[in-house]
């Protein structure tokens, strides 16, 4: 057992998978040289050599594509995407192309490849660098994404993701890299399409992922002072989606809090607040609360960047409002 | 080629200005005040503010990231750049954007610059397209970087103003790096105006440290783009003297290389042009320097007494 930061717990996984299959290949902009933007994956290229580490043109429709062709191949290439806003440039590859090759072309080729990249918004960056579009992914058949909310997760689901053979999107988050964890150090896989209860509670489940899992753990522990216990269930995987542990979690708690970072309309949240109506209707003693982003591009000045993002604040706001 | 006084005077001020303002937020941005990015754009000041000079005033530009002399050189005040810095509702976006990022103002023919490299590009052909359809004798000028040539974005944009023959300036501003990433790195040619042969445009490859040359070729194809003869695509070789954004210490960076290129900094370089034609002297330029220190004192007054934005006005304007 080490305990990690995120960041070290994706390096290292990445440096393991390098050395354990020979196929796999990492490709991106400034991840080479420059250790990687947010330094993911630093020291890489000097133990594993440009072949193995590329740094690519500012390109991100073609290097998505090239990864593509060489998954295609039994190459595993993992595809950092600086940030989820960049995505938008290479999506026509990941949706038109990657999702579909398997199916399409009669089951000839897999597209074993990961595309990495962090979502949402922390730090001011404002609004061409602060969105979370994992819902966008999530709604394509074909691919898988997942979301790791702390180091142990992040490890076990990109070490899944690597070996897997559909293409995976990988959603990390500026906010979590400094956060720390415990993390075995065997070769553990954490399966794709499982959520996790990270923490039990009875009256009310707040379900959530990536970076809103930390706040909803931390939201749970303050509320637990008052005498309200709060369920956490971690998605984990946005697609596929383990609908059976939101659904049990709730027939216990009566009670649902969905929080994501996204936009409010159309987003995560309203697809898990969908499938408890549907699922779980008879359960609930209140209808489902929704936390989400208020439906803005988010503003750099900071005052109106924190009234339009989701927050502790407003999570527990929203407790409140349906345990009344 | 030799420019008249009183435009060589103009230049020097503007691109001084362009530096001290950097200069400005640098400081302030050690000082904790400006919050998040922040990028130099020192040794790009002949290429901005040349660009920039040979536009004509009803003409629209998209600068970039280091482009700060030329939203300078088309009237956005040092007042609404630093209140933009800062995050204040005097700002260029009025606090919706952060550093210089998103500063457009089309009174001033300034398309405001998205991070996604070079999305402005076809914006600004779509600008061109715009004034020949209506019969407008106006020029679009896009600029974009070395490392945005990589992107299809930039091949399309490029070869639509080709076809349609439309009134643009394209000026690649090639500062040898995008990130850490040299330029041998993302391409195989050594110029890439030469790509310019594969659309059907001209293409011309500018000293970029020097501010006579981006001037007048600048303005020639400015020119002929006013004429109806179609676009040119300008590259301007130079070389980024700071890190990428200023969390970068740019140690990848030779620092024989740096030395080589301060050797032509382009506005010592405009300064003894200017000395040995009798257009400065040394009390000339004390003079000059203390006017825009007192010039950024007051902007910097203005910025930091202007309120942030009140978080009512919120979703103000998401729609028309
Ligand atoms: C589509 C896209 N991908 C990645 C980035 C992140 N990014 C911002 S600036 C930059 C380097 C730009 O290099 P260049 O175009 O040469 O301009 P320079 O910064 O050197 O002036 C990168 C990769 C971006 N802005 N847009
Ligand atoms: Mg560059």
């Amino acid at each position: 057992m080490s305990i990690l930061t995120y960041r070290q717990a994706l390096n290292r996984t990445l440096g393991q998978e390098l050395a354990r299959d020979e196929q796999v290949v990492l490709m991106g902009e400034e991840i080479g040289l420059f250790q990687g933007s947010y330094r993911i994956t630093e020291g890489l290229l000097d133990q594993f050599g440009p072949r193995r580490v590329v740094d690519t043109p500012i390109a991100e429709e073609g290097f998505v594509g090239v990864a593509i062709g060489a998954a295609m191949l039994g190459m595993r290439p993992v595809v950092e995407i600086m940030t989820i806003n960049f995505m938008l440039v290479a999506i026509d590859q990941v949706v038109n192309h990657a999702s579909k090759i398997h199916y399409m072309f009669g089951g000839q080729a897999r597209v074993p490849m990961v595309i990495r990249t962090p979502s949402g918004g922390t730090g001011q960056l404002a609004a061409t660098h602060s969105q979370s579009f994992e819902n966008w992914f999530a709604y394509c058949p074909g691919l898988k994404v997942v979301a790791p909310a702390n180091p142990y997760d992040a490890r076990g689901l990109l070490r899944a993701a690597i070996r897997d053979d559909d293409p995976v999107i990988f959603i990390e988050s500026l906010a979590l890299y400094d956060t720390k964890g415990e993390v075995p150090d065997d070769d553990y896989v954490i399966p794709i399409g499982k959520a996790e209860v990270k923490r039990h509670g009875r009256d009310v489940t707040v379900i959530s992922y990536s970076r809103m899992t930390a706040v909803a753990l931390q939201v749970a522990q303050q509320l637990d002072a008052e005498g309200i216990s709060v369920e956490v269930v971690d998605l984990r995987s946005l697609r596929p989606l383990d609908r059976p542990t939101i659904i049990e979690s709730v027939k216990r708690t009566n009670h649902a809090v969905v929080i994501a970072e996204d936009w409010y309309s159309y987003g995560v949240t309203a697809e898990i607040a969908a499938t408890i109506q549907e699922e779980a209707f008879d359960y609930l003693d209140a209808p489902v609360k929704r936390v989400a982003g208020l439906e803005v591009p988010l503003p750099y000045a900071k005052d109106l960047s924190a009234a339009a993002k989701p927050s502790a604040h407003s999570l527990v706001h929203a407790i409140r409002s349906i345990l009344k | 080629m030799e420019l008249p006084p009183d435009l060589l005077h103009q230049a020097h001020y503007w691109m001084r200005l362009t530096r001290a303002l950097d200069d400005r937020g640098t400081f302030l941005h050690k000082q904790s005040k400006i919050v998040g990015g922040y990028f130099s754009q020192i040794g790009h000041e002949a290429i901005s503010v040349g660009a920039a000079l040979a536009l004509g005033p009803d003409d629209v530009a998209a600068p970039m990231h280091r482009d700060l002399g030329a939203y300078l050189v088309r009237g956005i005040t040092p007042q609404r750049i630093l209140a933009q810095y800062l995050g204040r509702v005097d700002g260029v976006s009025h606090g919706r954007d952060g550093n210089i990022h998103g500063m457009g103002d089309l009174n001033y023919g300034i398309v405001g610059f998205i991070s996604h490299l070079p999305a402005s590009l076809p914006v600004m052909v779509g600008m061109a397209h715009a004034f020949v359809l209506k019969g407008e004798a106006r020029v679009a000028m896009g600029f974009y970087g070395d490392g945005g040539s990589s992107q299809g974005l930039s091949h399309e944009a490029l070869n639509w103003a080709a076809t349609f023959r439309l009134p643009v300036v394209f000026i690649c501003e090639n500062n040898q790096y995008a990130y850490s990433t040299p330029v041998v790195r993302q391409m195989y040619v050594d110029n890439i105006a030469d790509r310019a042969l594969g659309y059907g445009m001209p293409g011309a490859v500018v000293d970029g440290n020097d501010l006579s040359a981006v001037y007048h070729v600048t303005r020639t194809a400015v020119e002929r783009a006013r004429n109806g003869e179609g676009p040119t695509l300008i590259e301007c070789k130079t070389m980024r003297m700071r890190g990428h954004a200023i969390h970068d210490n740019m140690a990848y960076v030779p620092p024989t290389l740096l030395e080589e290129w301060a050797q032509r900094d382009p506005i010592l370089r405009l300064e003894a042009h200017m000395q040995e034609r009798g257009l400065l002297d040394d009390a000339a330029l004390s003079d000059l320097l203390a006017r825009i220190e007192a010039e950024l004192d007051a902007a910097q007054a203005f910025a930091e007494q202007s309120p942030y934005p009140d978080p009512t006005t919120l979703t103000d304007g998401v729609y028309a």
